[in-house]
């Protein structure tokens, strides 16, 4: 275990000072303060400003606390924001596919429906927003559950909805490896009988998994004749998730 | 590989310009947009420049062919949609717009507008138009242009100035500009000059006499959906084959072809339309009569509308003002954290409030607040402003044009607020309708420039490429909603009148 990083607390301390001063301080202001040499502090100030975490307002002039710090805890994504940006991409899915579209976040020990198109038939269906999904029997659960480092998240029971839901921990690893492998999961009526789905994750900045979009449906309009995933559903789910993860990391 | 041929459309709008191009089930294949320069040189003034516009245009439709890898001739016809009320004088020698398309919003026109109501004009305007006089209509504006632009009058005496809302400056451009471009404009478009004849569907000699403007220089009337030409540029030989007005081409692209049936846009502000159906509904005193679309030789639709200043322009001030929320689709976790409005309600009279209660002089204010108010009931008071907005323009529907609504169809931006559009339902207490197309606006005008064409058979063709992405269903207690509907009426008694007391 190696001991504290000096560079480290040498930066905390730079943002604890701007943080205190009431104004904007000048580099040599900050090095005094800190009992640094003028091209230490510097050096921290630079990297700093460079990450976003210090403002220097017109270059060259004094420095101040950055936007990138207020903006941290704002980071974290809120289903609503994630409604927003999956909007146009999700109807134009249920356009193509002609199926119901699920758009799902991870909330507390399972997953939530945050957005859903209707299948556009025309047919009464009612808004599936704020229903929970079983882990280990949908494609969105299966998604989260693949992308999800957390062992939290692990359902501790695996409930069985028909006779095709997974029973063993070991039947559902072997699920999650190959979600893993292929970068899709699908769930063929086990969770209600007679009804498919196929997800892919979508990403947020740096990469991380923050959530599924999916297609549902009835089985024959999901899955072919040999009880794969039909290649044109997994295409427009995927290219999907693409198009959301890409309006999620530049948003504005 | 998409299939052939497509519709194209060009929604001129406040901020931007976009073209789209549909194919036969009306969905979207493409889309290029590009914003324009808000010009605010004084205030009250919003100005844009109609040349940019233009050159806008010549970028968005090749852009939006390249993103479908289109070319011209896969394009079967074209329409146009465009805001409203914005009024543009060009020079047809030169193709130059002559001064700066003046806005909607803009509000220099209002001692034009005084004088006509001063001199006894007001009963002639409502009886004639279907308007209520207000600086909002393109009319008045041509009026101001000829007056304090130096040298216009002279032009326009001497046959060397045009004038049209944007419909008629596209046009125009479009069809060959000064070698050969067609002056016209569409019907939805001139019934907002308060210068038409709702009856006739014609300009009106007595309102052209009473704001002292030549018949000359105005276009020709002609039906929304009609072939006015064929391109000249940009879509070589593709017939222009329709125009409306922005939101009569939402209520188009909605569908909306029966009488009774009406759209409500939630964008920065909320504009509801309704289908009157081919009989010219009696003026009413507080909602606004015009033409919905025409349709070749058919007898014209009419539509009854109510505007709504502040919708989600009210979510931006409370983020980007007050600070409350870090993003607009955050006000729903935030108005989620509490159960109600504690009491609290928001009136958001910024500059006035409009239909149903045009009231200039109002100002906003918040009520009820309690040390049990926090965050979360400024959250619900706020999407619910625009909740109880929608109301009173449906109630007005219902008590002066006799109409009642069965179900409203919602498109824009604020949709994907689902505390709202249930609120929105459970006050008006009918069924709210998401449609899977969100982009209402280009697909209207699309709509109308397929069906002249014969691209789409008829509106029941139409009818069929709209689907439901979402719905909501009224659930308030009716006890509720009537002590809620009270209460925000004695809110709204606290607005009205601020701004007169302060200037005393």
């Amino acid at each position: 275990m190696p001991g504290p990083l000096q560079s480290v607390e040498r930066a905390a301390a730079v943002l604890r000072v701007l943080g205190g001063a009431g104004r904007p301080l000048e580099l040599a202001e900050i090095a005094a303060v800190l009992d640094l040499p003028k091209t230490t502090a510097f050096g921290l100030v630079r990297t700093l400003r460079d990450v976003g975490f210090v403002d220097q307002p017109p270059p060259g002039s004094a420095y101040t606390l950055g936007s990138g710090l207020t903006d941290l805890d704002r980071l974290g994504l809120d289903p609503h924001d994630l409604r927003s940006h999956a909007t146009n991409w999700a109807d134009a899915l249920a356009a193509h596919v002609r199926l119901e579209v699920l758009v799902s976040m991870p909330q507390d020990d399972g997953v939530r429906v945050v957005h859903h198109v209707f299948r556009p038939d025309d047919t009464a269906q009612v808004l599936r927003v704020g229903e929970s999904l079983p882990l280990h029997a949908t494609a969105t659960g299966k998604v989260v559950l693949a992308t999800t480092a957390s062992r939290g998240a692990r359902p501790s029971v695996l409930e069985r909805f028909t006779t095709r839901t997974v029973r063993t921990r070991a039947e559902l690893e072997g699920e999650l490896q190959k979600v893993r492998r292929q970068g899709w999961a699908s769930a063929l009526g086990e969770h209600q009988p007679g009804v498919g789905s196929v997800a892919v994750a979508l990403r947020g900045l740096g990469g991380l998994a923050v959530g599924a979009v999916a297609v549902v449906g009835p089985v024959d309009k999901v899955f072919g004749p040999g009880g794969e995933a039909r290649a044109d559903v997994v295409r427009e789910v995927r290219s999907t998730g693409r198009s959301i993860s890409r309006a999620l990391v530049a948003p504005w | 590989m998409v299939s052939r041929p497509l519709i194209a459309a060009i929604d001129q709008g406040t901020t931007s310009t976009r073209c789209m191009l549909f194919d036969r089930q009306g969905q979207t294949v493409s889309l290029a947009q590009r914003e324009h320069r808000q010009e605010f040189p004084r205030p009250g003034w919003v100005q844009h420049d109609a040349d940019e516009i233009w050159r806008n245009v010549q970028r968005v439709v090749p852009a939006a062919l390249a993103q479908a890898g289109a070319a011209p001739t896969d394009v079967v016809a074209l329409g146009i949609a465009n805001q409203r009320e914005t009024t543009v004088v060009w020079d047809p020698r030169t193709g130059r717009s002559l001064a700066p398309a003046i806005t909607w919003q803009d509000t220099r026109s209002d001692e034009i507008v005084e004088t006509l109501v001063a001199d006894g004009h007001e009963t002639l305007v409502r009886e004639v138009t279907g308007l209520r006089p207000t600086t909002y209509f393109a009319g008045p504006r041509l009026r101001w242009l000829l007056d304090h632009v130096r040298g216009l009058r002279e032009k326009a005496d001497a046959g060397e100035l045009l004038f049209g809302t944007i419909d008629s400056w596209l046009t125009w451009n479009l069809t060959g500009g000064p070698d050969g471009g067609i002056h016209v404009t569409d019907v939805t478009n001139a019934s907002r000059t308060m210068l038409m004849d709702l009856d006739t569907l014609q300009w009106d000699d007595r309102l052209l006499a009473a704001m002292d403007l030549p018949r000359a220089v105005l276009p020709e009337i002609r039906p929304s959906a009609e072939v006015y030409g064929t391109c000249a540029s940009l879509l070589p030989g593709v017939p222009l084959a329709a125009a409306l007005g922005d939101q009569q081409a939402a209520l188009f692209g909605q569908t909306c072809f029966t009488a009774g049936e009406a759209k409500c846009t939630y964008g920065t502000g909320a504009f509801l339309l309704v289908n009157a159906g081919t009989k010219r509904p009696p003026s009413t005193p507080s909602l606004l009569t015009t033409v919905g679309y025409v349709l070749g030789d058919d007898a014209p639709v009419y539509a009854v509308e109510g505007s709504i200043a502040m919708a989600g322009s009210l979510v931006q001030w409370f983020r980007d003002s007050l600070g409350m929320i870090p993003t607009a689709p955050q006000i729903e976790t935030l108005a989620r954290s509490v159960d109600d409005n504690g009491g609290c309600y928001i009136v958001p009279a910024f500059s006035g409030l409009y239909a149903p209660r045009w009231k200039q002089d109002a100002r906003g204010v918040i009520v009820g607040l309690t040390s049990y108010v926090g965050r979360g009931h400024l959250a619900r008071a706020v999407l619910e402003a625009t909740g109880w907005q929608t109301y009173e323009v449906v109630e007005a529907i219902r008590a002066e044009a006799g109409i009642e609504l069965a179900a409203l169809r919602v498109d824009g931006g604020m949709t994907s607020n689902h505390l709202l559009m249930q609120f929105v339902s459970d006050v008006l207490d009918v069924g709210v309708d998401r449609p899977l197309v969100s982009e209402t606006v280009c697909l209207g005008a699309a709509y109308a420039a397929g069906l002249t064409v014969g691209y789409w058979s008829d509106l029941a063709a139409l009818q069929r490429n709209w689907h439901r992405a979402a719905s909501w269903q009224p659930s308030m207690d009716p006890a509720l909603r009537r002590r809620e509907a009270a209460r925000w009426d004695r809110a709204v008694e606290h607005a009205l009148g601020w701004a007169g007391h302060e200037d005393e």
